[in-house]
């Protein structure tokens, strides 16, 4: 066994991990084609004043997290009504409630270091109890998906045609953005509560380049999930920096080997068509 | 019916009826509420004065909405980099269909093909959606409405931005589909001239009315002048 492996918490980090890396990109892939990428930023943010009214009230930060970014999402549709015509602007009120609220509960406590180790991952932070409702969570989250996928698809398509198709459009719109809320409580441990929205956009962003369908888009941003969690979890480890960093870097390093490795196919592609266009010409 | 958005009214005691069989052209000038009519008869919309029927039961009450296909205007303002193949896009509109687990089956598989068949896009079928023309995706959004048997299907100006022999091969299938297969079809379009040609009937929507004509006896001329006054003039492209 790899030495990293046969450390207790670095086995909980890793299965912890994985779950992150398979939950972001499957929430992720369904906010970017919406064009909400700001949705997780600001459930995020929400979710920072969560753990600060945790750790304030001494309570599992991870509960209050959870329970401030669902009553976030069922504000930002409730939001969404009043201000139909800009879509856009519940989600910026909702971010401003949430960094305000988290600024005054955050200098209301002392526990600022514990606060660093939730806005931008930790290794060590992932306890037994952790992995247990990590685990139960991120299960339930994918299962939605899995179960949910037609519906959520039609509806990122064209949402009003799957209105008429019998797809109960209301209703999977409210629990996706609870599944976007629960996605960022059980990620922050890892990715950490500034990081958490790029995991589920970068791997998508990847796989949208290559992807020759819907289900290989969600594939290979799953793939690239991964990659980017194994390498990153590695790097923090024998580096000694913060998971999320760490996970981040690694997954816009393979966005960036992915864009140059496709400009090369691309350019050689051109190559190869021009030199047989002037075969062709020279034959006749 | 009636209808307004807030204070403003955009049909003022309209009737319309719509035969089984029919191909239906609606036209109006800009404003005229041609859109707005197609919504009120999909129930997007609701009337605050006078009812809609559809099939004879009154639309609060229709649940039979497999049965009816719209095409909206919006349908190609998708974003053209979505990964979504043909094939993705027609078993969307099978969700009712797929059973609680909304797998796709054999059957369904079939029934794309065939719906890819109809329109003549048998080998589009694993290619992007956003790759594909105007013409081609038109007949992609077709055939995902053709997958659920419509009885009727409302199309909302389906020609912007295709080019003529695509509109061409657009009218052949939808002469396939209204006369071969008996779907009662529902067009808005601002083609009068051509509208008036493959319809068999026109509603014409102006000063928040509207009145059906017969294609063969309809009278653009006088159209034109009662909708934008006796000084407009019908012109024909030379070209």
């Amino acid at each position: 066994m790899p030495e990293i492996l046969t450390y207790s918490f670095m086995q909980r980090a890793f299965i912890a991990g994985i779950m992150v890396a398979l939950i972001c990109p499957s929430i992720g892939i369904f906010i970017v084609l919406r064009r909400l990428s700001m949705i997780g930023d600001t459930l995020s943010h929400v979710a920072l004043a969560g753990v600060a009214a945790g750790m304030l009230g001494g309570f599992y930060p991870v509960y209050s997290a959870l329970i401030f970014s669902v009553l976030a999402a069922l504000g930002i549709e409730k939001l969404r009504k009043a201000y139909k015509d800009y879509a856009e602007l519940s989600i910026a009120i909702v971010l401003s409630a949430g960094i305000g609220v988290a600024t005054i509960l955050i200098s209301l406590g002392s526990g600022n270091a514990a606060i660093f180790g939730y806005l931008f991952g930790s290794i060590a932070l992932v306890s037994e109890g952790d992995i247990l409702l990590v685990v139960f969570l991120s299960l339930f989250i994918l299962a939605s998906i899995l179960f949910l996928y037609r519906g959520l698809f039609y509806i990122t398509f064209d949402e009003e045609t799957a209105a008429l198709s019998g797809v109960p459009v209301k209703g999977l719109n409210l629990y996706f953005i609870i599944l976007i809320a629960v996605t960022i409580a059980v990620s922050m441990r890892i990715v950490g509560i500034l990081l958490v929205s790029s995991l589920m956009i970068v791997p998508v962003a990847t796989s949208l380049q290559i992807a020759k369908s819907f289900k290989s888009a969600w594939l290979y941003s799953l793939v690239f999930g991964l990659i980017a969690v194994l390498t990153g979890l590695t790097t923090s480890f024998y580096a000694d920096l913060a998971p999320g960093g760490t996970i981040v870097v690694s997954s816009i390093g393979i966005l960036l080997v992915v864009v140059t490795l496709k400009s090369f196919k691309q350019s050689f592609t051109i190559a190869k068509s021009t030199k047989s266009a002037k075969v062709e010409s020279l034959e006749k | 019916m009636s209808f307004q958005y807030d204070t403003v009214p955009v049909l003022k005691d309209a009737q319309l009826t719509i035969c089984d069989g029919d191909f239906m052209g609606i036209v109006g000038p800009n404003g005229s509420a041609k859109s707005t009519l197609v919504k009120l008869l999909l129930g997007l919309l609701k009337p605050q004065q006078g009812e809609i029927s559809i099939m004879g039961q009154p639309i609060e009450a229709f649940k039979d909405w497999q049965k009816i296909g719209y095409i909206s205007q919006k349908v190609r303002n998708f974003n053209v980099g979505f990964p979504a193949t043909v094939e993705e896009i027609i078993a969307a509109n099978l969700y009712y269909e797929m059973g609680f687990f909304k797998f796709l089956r054999k059957k369904h598989h079939e029934k794309i093909d065939r719906a890819l068949e109809i329109v003549n896009m048998t080998d589009y079928k694993k290619r992007l959606i956003g790759t594909l023309s105007g013409g081609e995706q038109q007949r992609v959004f077709i055939a995902r409405t053709l997958i659920s048997n419509p009885k009727v299907i409302f199309m909302d100006e389906p020609l912007v931005g295709v080019d003529i022999a695509s509109q061409d091969k657009f009218y052949t299938l939808m002469d396939k589909l209204n006369r071969e297969m008996g779907i009662t079809l529902i067009m808005v379009s601002h083609d009068l001239g051509v509208i008036t040609e493959h319809t068999n009937r026109v509603a014409c929507l102006g000063n928040q009315e509207v009145f059906t004509h017969d294609s063969k006896t309809f009278n653009q001329e006088e159209y034109i002048k009662s909708v934008y006054g006796e000084k407009a003039k019908l012109l024909h492209h030379r070209h």
